[in-house]
């Protein structure tokens, strides 16, 4: 016997399975991929966990999920206590269950990741807000009011959150959204059959329970600009979160060709207008047969799945580095694989080729080699002169990333910003250089994560508060 | 919900809807559009502010019943209420006194262009109307561009009213008797626009259109609006939709505006056959 210490409990090596759709199935329809653990294999999956007393995984969360502590309440099946632990610190884990990149946050500095699987602490959690959402939400404690007002700019998990945490705190806060849904990229850019929009509708649901109030099809920038919302709209203090929903495109010739989207634009149709049921639903959308997806992100991911189930016969990535940079979910990439998708690495496009009508017919590209790495520490790609090719395809999609949209930092005065576009926020406080105006998520880092996203609305939720209250 | 406060049945096909929508109507300037939305599983289109009441806090719109939604709006009532409504998108007309300007409105041009002839108007210019319609039936807001004019030049192409002719005739004639015109403003149909273009760019003459690309969001968000101008990708939704005309590359966007002539076809004959509206309030939605 050796006195004292725990038994030492065998590990099971791998992750409990994700149960998903088979790949042939879903390729073709737009209901979720993953299906979500059951109650053993979550209490199974669960006692994985170590409880490490430095509890590394921690420092992988950007908003510092008491992981240990969430993991085991479930472990001991306190599903209840579990979610509640998790809410502290999170306010959407149905959504950040499902989407976070887990690989390079919290899973990455998992003990048991050294020797084999991390535990899933991603698909634990989301099993957690799940079985929240199937039942009673949690009741959720509101301040007495303030008679403070706050607005926030744009509805994506960076002013969902802000807001949550404002409401909660007292004050009366507004969203305004220039979309006629809240929910910003978790409703328009990532597909149905990876976060599910009841999902997200109930998450939006609980915040206007906490007395948020969501003004729809309103611009700011166009039906007021940020100035107005503080002087004569009433608003004590501002937070943006317009996001990076500025699309990108390569500049080389025949873009404006019929059959070239943009991401945002194939994705949009899709998702938000819902192009997949038309006619029923009345926004169309064009697939053709085979379709060539520039990029190598989730952003690229999700369109090309997308255009599987859009009834393409052939979906290509086409990404200039090779699958080791392929900066995308290790989970998109292999669920992508499985349902068919093709990828072309190491290739970019140089000019797109169309026929008389101005329909894409074929894109001419070259072929890339690795070279020394770049600021990012990728090893860039050096194009090799003379090896153009011409790939047949007649829709193209661009994901190649987006930028901050111009609208609100156009439009507001002593907003300063830098030589992208994006909003000059302290990382520390979300505080910017005008007064009472904060910022945070992708308008300020570029396109980043959901859970940054979201840490940065509740940082400048709390200096937002501190404000308030300092403001008598 | 935004209510529709009044409708007016223009033309065959052809309606004025007065949609009550105080944000919008607070800071609407000429030039604007909004996109609206008539419900749940409607797509978003876009439309021109014809005018706009700040004190009835309302947004009026003219359109033309072309396709499925444009034909669903068209069964719509007074009292009845649109699902979204937002605005003003898009950049206000460029106005300042250039001293003798000519405002073209083709067909379903006019509706846009007379906010823009009245607020040139309003800042000091002389401003010479010309609107055109295939025939006299399809003419409309002759008085009220009158006013907004110091004088108006009428033509409809098959002549059953006013002088017979294309507004591009009507042009000619302007800028050669007048001379000294500082600047022209063209709307219309896409073939209007371009031979406006292609008879001022003789003169030397700065031309203003106005664009309808197809578009989802109207914020910058999704590129489907991108035309190219003077060699350029703009998006028409926050660039413009006004752009100098000389510059724009028509042939372009004559492609992109027929990208989905088929699912149009087919959303139009589903809509036609599935619909038995039968309005009996007398608007004539009820076609
Ligand atoms: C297709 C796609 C897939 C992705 N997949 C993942 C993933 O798997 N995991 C992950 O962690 N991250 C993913 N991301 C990134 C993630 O979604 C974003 O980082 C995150 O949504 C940023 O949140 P945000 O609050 O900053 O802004 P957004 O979510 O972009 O929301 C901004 C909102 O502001 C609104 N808005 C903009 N301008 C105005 C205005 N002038 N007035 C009013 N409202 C305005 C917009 O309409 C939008 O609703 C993905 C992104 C995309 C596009
Ligand atoms: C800035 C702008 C202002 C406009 N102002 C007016 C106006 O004041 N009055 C008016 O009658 N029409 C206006 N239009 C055009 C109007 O939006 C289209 O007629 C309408 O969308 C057609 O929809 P539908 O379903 O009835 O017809 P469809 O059968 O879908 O289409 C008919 C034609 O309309 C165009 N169109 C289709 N969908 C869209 C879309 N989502 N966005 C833009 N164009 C589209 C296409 O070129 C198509 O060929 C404007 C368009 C723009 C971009
Ligand atoms: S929020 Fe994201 S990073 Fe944090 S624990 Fe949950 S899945 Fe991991
Ligand atoms: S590092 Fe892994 S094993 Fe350790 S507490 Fe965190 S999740 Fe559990
Ligand atoms: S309509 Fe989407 S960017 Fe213009």
């Amino acid at each position: 016997m050796n006195g004292g210490s725990k038994p030492k409990k065998t590990i099971e090596p791998k992750k409990n399975p994700m149960p998903c759709q088979e790949p042939a199935v879903r390729a073709r329809n737009f209901n979720e991929v993953a299906l979500g653990y059951s109650e053993e294999a979550v209490v199974a999956e669960a006692n994985r966990c170590l409880q490490c007393k430095n509890a590394p995984c921690r420092q992988g969360c950007p908003v510092e999920v008491d992981i240990p502590a969430f993991i085991g309440l479930a472990a001991g099946g306190d599903f209840y206590g579990a979610i509640r632990k998790l809410k502290e610190k999170n306010a959407l884990p149905a959504v950040c269950g499902r989407v976070c990149p887990q690989e390079s946050q919290c899973e990455k500095y998992c003990t048991l990741g050294k020797k084999h699987e991390p535990v899933a602490i991603g698909r634990i959690e989301r099993f957690c807000a799940d079985w929240e959402l199937a039942g009673a939400a949690l009741p959720q404690e509101v301040k007495p009011p303030t008679g403070k007002k706050v607005a926030v700019v744009g509805s994506g998990p960076s002013g969902l959150t802000c807001a949550a945490d404002l409401a909660k705190l007292g004050h009366q806060v507004t969203i305004f959204e220039a979309l006629h849904v809240p929910g910003g990229v978790l409703m328009y850019g990532i597909p149905e059959f990876r976060l599910p929009k009841n999902v997200v509708q109930t998450e939006i649901g609980n915040l206007k329970d906490l007395g948020v109030n969501i003004e729809v099809n309103a611009v700011v920038g166009k039906f007021a600009v940020v100035d107005e919302l503080l002087n004569g709209g009433g608003f004590d203090a501002v937070f943006i979160g317009t996001g990076a929903g500025l699309p990108y495109f390569m500049n080389i010739p025949g873009e404006n060709a019929c059959g070239v989207y943009s991401a945002n634009e194939f994705l949009t149709r899709t998702n938000l207008m819902k192009a997949y049921r038309f006619p029923e639903a009345d926004t169309p959308i064009r697939v053709g047969r085979k379709v060539a997806v520039l990029g190598g992100g989730n952003v690229a991911m999700d369109a090309a799945r997308t255009a599987l189930r859009l009834g393409a016969e052939e979906s290509w990535i086409v990404y200039r580095r090779s699958k080791k940079e392929l900066p995308a979910r290790h989970e998109e990439v292999e669920h992508a694989e499985e349902e068919g998708v093709k990828f072309a690495f190491l290739t970019s496009p140089t000019r797109i080729i169309y026929n008389d009508d101005y329909w894409v017919t074929a894109m001419e590209c070259l072929q890339y080699k690795l070279g020394e790495p770049d600021a990012s520490g990728r090893r860039s790609p050096v194009p090799i002169p003379g090896s153009e090719f011409v790939m047949d395809v007649d829709t193209v999609v661009v994901a190649i990333g987006q930028g901050p949209n111009p609208l609100v930092p156009g439009t507001t005065e002593g907003l300063q910003c830098n030589k992208k576009g994006n909003i000059v926020a302290d990382p520390g406080t979300g505080a910017t250089s005008k007064p009472g105006v904060y910022a945070g998520g992708d308008v300020v880092t570029g396109a980043a994560t959901v859970i940054l996203a979201m840490g940065a609305g509740r940082t400048a939720a709390k200096s937002i508060h501190a404000y308030l209250s300092g403001k008598n | 919900m935004y209510r529709i406060v009044r409708k007016e049945a223009l033309a065959p096909t052809l309606s004025l809807f007065e949609i009550e929508a105080p944000l919008v109507a607070r800071k609407a300037r000429a030039g604007q559009f909004v996109i609206l939305r008539i419900n749940e599983e409607g797509e978003r289109i876009p439309l021109t502010i014809a005018d706009f009441d700040r004190a009835r806090e309302t947004i009026t719109c003219v359109f033309q019943e072309v396709g499925k939604t444009t034909k669903e709006l068209g069964t719509l009532c007074e009292g009845d209420y649109l699902q979204d409504f937002a605005g003003p998108l898009g950049l206000p007309s460029h106005i300042e006194n250039f001293g003798r300007v000519v405002c073209v409105g083709g067909g379903l041009g006019v509706a846009p262009v007379f906010p823009i002839a009245r607020a040139l108007k309003e800042a000091g210019n002389e401003v010479i109307g010309i609107m055109g319609a295939r025939t006299k039936e399809l003419l409309f807001w002759e008085e009220k561009m009158y006013s907004a004019c110091s004088e108006l030049w009428v033509t409809t192409d098959d002549g059953s009213y006013s002088r017979k002719g294309f507004v591009t005739d009507l042009l000619r004639e302007v800028i050669e008797k007048k001379k000294d015109v500082g600047l022209c403003v063209a709307i219309g149909p896409l073939p209007m626009m371009r031979a406006v273009c292609g008879l001022t760019r003789e003169y030397g003459l700065k031309t203003v259109v106005s664009l309808n690309s197809i578009m989802v969001d109207g914020t910058g968000m999704c590129g489907c609006c991108r035309v190219t101008v003077g060699g350029k990708t703009k998006f028409a939704c926050v660039d413009g939709p006004e752009f100098d005309g000389h510059l724009v590359d028509f042939e372009e966007m004559a492609r992109r505006a027929v990208i989905y002539k088929p699912q149009e076809q087919l959303a139009v004959s589903r809509y036609v056959k599935n619909s038995a509206h039968n309005c009996s309030c007398g608007c004539g939605g009820g076609r």
